[in-house]
């Protein structure tokens, strides 16, 4: 087991810490699930952190010049290269350190994008520095498209999904092709800590951003985020549809400790996955067939997840 | 004291960045420069250099590295050529604007294709506009000096801008020739820690990066601008510092038997020696040419190059860089806007030569002056011509 | 100045031996250049590599065009490669042979001046390897003033540490069993 675990006696409920290093005010859409979100994560570092930021909404609604929703450092570069980024700061953190010209004290290194800077365009950088084994910590707010640019989909839409650039129509049923499975990949470079969370289980998931901080080495998060305006939903009911993810199997809780797949939260009476699209315009179009595979191929998935957990 | 070795100008300038103490160097192979970050990473691994050598899976991650790097306060260098530049050009533009200092040498090399891993300045060219401080190295010697001044420029409270080192691929970085390998305590005294004024640090938050809305991005470009104009005073500045410690001396344009002269040639990079050769053997032979060779190319000195034409009518412009289309070079466009309607001003023929890896000879150097002599008397047809094509 | 090109297949040590006699040459105080002939190098494949000596300072990036000396490590590529092209009139060839001067000359075309050596044959003996790139250097001095001995070992030393020793044997052997005609 990891050593640093041992010491963390884990957030509850009652006991969530008071700093909020990225302050309200900034200008994300209403019952934005993805800046509901990256707050916990936020709320679980505290204020020893150095945040790099990939572009994407996360970026524009919180630094627009000169305003700025951070109380901690924080830096944007460009959209892919988050991640090496953070291999610089963490490296230029070592040296510095090392040559006495910063204090020891540990700082944790966030690099955060959305599900197109991670799992699309900014594999390559992920995987590099995940690879080279930089301490640090990459989160994954995974609204399932393209939302900054309109809602275009992305590697992680999800099968069947309408986004902008997979309508459906007379010969389309919107997204082609199943969600990007990003955190295995992240599980094939070998890294201490890979997890699943979501905003709906918030201590859950200040729990697992803190346990992926406090592994020394690359920890990946990759984290549910609703969007009302790219799916189609009310805000109001971005919590509600974050546990239907959940709850339906279609987006599990887990985490890979050292290469060993632990399931969070076990789905033993599953709702169909029907409950999860309601009220989502993006898959309003779906016709019984569609939804008849999308439920077969979501208990398959899961049966797979289960299998891996019992490998221990 | 400094010690005057055999050395490869790779190797030389690895040296050099092991003298300037860099703290964080990331790095990715591409030919001609990998034997400059080959070096440093073996410096690396046996102690003689503390600092990160970061592998990065590709040059967008090494530039993106150094930006981290930079903004959270250690001293920074990398090296790139050609393919592995432009794969860079997306980030290059970001640090320069940001004034996140650091170093990289370019190792230059023509762009792909045809590929060709051989010297030209077509990588540099098209990375004309990116923000950042470039000088030119024409030898060894300088390239290993213009290194050291470039970390001191760069780090300059006044400046805080990211600085290239150009130094041609090849024809410098894989000759081995005489170099005075400074003293690391004169180093220290010409290179005092670097200290940006901002950083990524938790006891004092910042934002960098932020989005630029249409009401305060003119004003961070010009912003940028303006930086970059005031820099040379402190490039000017650094260099008598150089001088009064190494006792050597650069200027922004340097001058070769310029008086009298009816032509004068201008040069960047290691062709300038042989241009020095040719310029020498036309002397010889009663020919009143000179040479002048731009050593800085951004922020171009406009003032010294006019300075340094004088009173000569005719230069002759050679480029290494060929854009399709355009209406000359890059140099050769520069120096016509920095003579158009003024008054007196030498007629300026542009030449293209020295692509993917053709030699510049000192026969070369004498059909361009000879050319430009014709075309003072005749206008030419095109407003450039590229010298020493093969007609079969 | 003078100028040298040095004839080798890739991976047998032509690119070494410019390396050595530049910086013991810069080592003499004299001014001086060591370059590959530029581009991706495969072992085996016929390369060269290129000396400047002078004793000012060397402005020129040309290319070696004109070399007044040619040392060829490799026993096969004359009959390959026109190694005496370009050569100045009053330049030599140094060749790694166990061929007579009328063989040579007869096969090859050779008609400068000349020096011989069976490096070979040397470089097996003392080294217990057929790489003859420093046994080549000492026929390099004895056909030629380009460089001092004494500054030539010293690069050996510094290059080889505990090998230098092997490698100046076969220099001093060579440099004495090379035959110089013509």
């Amino acid at each position: 087991m990891i050593p640093e675990f041992e010491k963390f006696k884990g957030f509850k409920a009652k006991n969530l810490p008071k700093d909020e290093p990225l302050s309200s005010g900034h200008r994300a859409c209403q019952g934005c699930g993805e800046v509901l979100a990256l707050r916990m994560v936020m709320k679980a570092l505290g204020k020893d952190v150095i945040v790099c930021n990939a572009t994407g909404c996360m970026e524009i609604i919180t630094s627009p010049y000169p305003h700025t929703a951070w109380r901690v450092p924080w830096i944007h570069i460009a959209f892919e290269n988050a991640a090496s980024v953070a291999s610089g700061v963490e490296s230029a953190r070592k040296i510095l350190a090392r040559k006495g010209k910063i204090p020891k004290k540990h700082v944790d290194i966030l690099a955060v994008g959305g599900d197109g800077a991670t799992g699309d365009i900014g594999l390559q950088w992920i995987s590099g520095a995940m690879e080279r084994g930089h301490d640090f910590v990459y989160v994954c707010l995974d609204n399932e498209a393209y939302m900054n640019t309109g809602v275009q989909r992305s590697g992680c839409t999800p099968y069947g999904a309408m986004t902008t650039t997979s309508p459906p129509g007379k010969k389309s049923f919107g997204q082609v092709t199943w969600k990007k499975n990003v955190p295995a990949i992240m599980v094939a470079h070998n890294i201490p800590y890979v997890a699943t969370a979501s905003p709906a289980y918030f201590v859950d998931l200040m729990n697992k951003v803190k346990k992926a901080a406090l592994v020394k080495g690359p920890a990946y998060v990759h984290i549910y985020s609703p969007c009302p305006t790219g799916w189609g939903s009310a805000g109001e009911r971005s919590i509600e549809i974050s546990r239907l993810a959940v709850e339906t199997k279609v987006f599990p809780l887990y985490e890979v400790i050292e290469g060993r797949y632990i399931i969070s939260r076990k789905i033993t009476k599953p709702k169909p996955v029907t409950e999860y699209f309601k009220g989502q315009r993006r898959f309003r179009h779906l016709d019984e067939d569609h939804i008849a595979y999308i439920q077969r191929r979501v208990d398959a998935e899961y049966e797979k997840l289960l299998r891996l957990a019992e490998m221990g | 004291m400094s010690k005057r070795v055999g050395i490869e100008v790779s190797i030389a300038i690895a040296e050099a960045v092991g003298l300037a103490r860099a703290e964080v160097i990331p790095a990715y192979p591409i030919t001609p420069q990998t034997h400059i970050v080959e070096h440093l990473s073996e410096m690396v691994a046996n102690g003689e250099l503390d600092a990160e050598f970061v592998p990065v899976e590709s040059e967008h991650a090494a530039m993106s590295c150094c930006c981290g790097s930079s903004a959270a306060g250690a001293r920074t260098f990398t090296s790139s050529s050609a393919q592995g530049l432009s794969l860079m050009s997306e980030i290059l533009y970001i640090p320069s604007t940001m004034r996140l200092p650091m170093v990289m040498v370019v190792a230059n090399r023509a762009m792909s294709a045809p590929i060709s891993i051989w010297n030209d300045h077509q990588d540099i060219m098209i990375q004309r506009d990116i923000g950042w401080i470039q000088t030119f190295a024409e030898n060894g010697q300088e390239a290993v000096d213009l290194t050291l001044h470039a970390f001191r420029v760069a780090e300059d409270r006044n400046v805080s801008l990211p600085m290239i080192v150009n130094i041609d691929g090849f024809t410098l970085s894989h000759v081995i020739e005489p170099i005075e390998l400074p003293d690391q305590e004169d180093v220290d005294k010409y290179l005092p820690p670097f200290k940006p004024r901002y950083k990524l640090d938790p006891r004092r938050p910042i934002t960098m990066g932020p989005v630029g809305i249409p009401e305060v991005y003119t004003e961070a470009k010009v912003a940028h601008d303006k930086a970059m104009k005031k820099a040379k005073r402190y490039i000017l500045k650094a260099w008598n510092e150089f001088e009064e410690i190494f006792g050597r001396k650069y200027n922004p344009v340097e001058s070769y038997r310029t008086e009298d002269a009816e032509v004068l040639l201008v040069t960047m990079g290691s062709i300038s020696e042989t241009a020095m050769t040719a310029v020498d053997v036309m002397r010889e032979a009663g020919q009143k040419v000179g040479l002048l060779r731009i050593r800085l190319w951004r922020p171009f000195p406009g003032q010294e190059f006019r300075k340094a034409v004088g009173k000569t009518k005719v230069l002759a412009v050679i480029d290494r860089c060929l854009p399709p289309g355009a209406l000359c070079g890059p140099v050769g466009a520069e120096l016509r806007s920095l003579f158009y309607k003024i008054p007196g001003a030498p007629k300026i023929f542009s030449f293209v030569a020295g692509l993917g890896g053709r030699d510049v000879t000192v026969e070369r150097f004498q059909e361009i002056v000879d050319k430009a002599r014709q075309f003072a008397k005749k206008r030419p047809r095109e407003l450039y011509e590229v010298i020493g094509v093969r007609e079969k | 100045m003078k100028e040298v090109r040095i004839h080798g297949r890739g991976g047998q040590g032509g690119v070494t031996s410019a390396e050595l006699v530049a910086t013991a040459a810069i080592a003499e105080g004299k001014y001086a250049q060591a370059f590959p002939s530029f581009g991706p190098e495969r072992r085996g494949a016929p390369v060269a590599a290129f000396i400047r000596v002078s004793d000012s300072q060397i402005r020129t990036r040309e290319k070696v065009y004109h070399p007044d000396i040619v040392m060829v490590l490799d026993p096969s590529l004359p009959a390959l490669v026109n190694v005496a092209e370009g050569l100045k009139d009053d330049g030599i060839v140094i060749l790694n042979t166990d061929l007579s001067e009328d063989e040579i000359r007869d096969k090859f075309g050779i008609k400068s001046k000349l020096a011989m050596v069976d490096a070979t044959k040397i470089a097996t003996e003392e080294l217990g390897l057929p790489i003859t790139n420093t046994t080549m250097l000492g026929a390099l001095l004895k056909a030629t003033e380009i460089v001092g001995k004494d500054a030539l070992f010293e690069a050996l030393e510094k290059r080889f540490g505990r090998l230098a020793e092997k490698n100046k044997a076969a220099l001093e052997r060579a440099y004495k069993e090379t035959v110089i005609v013509g």
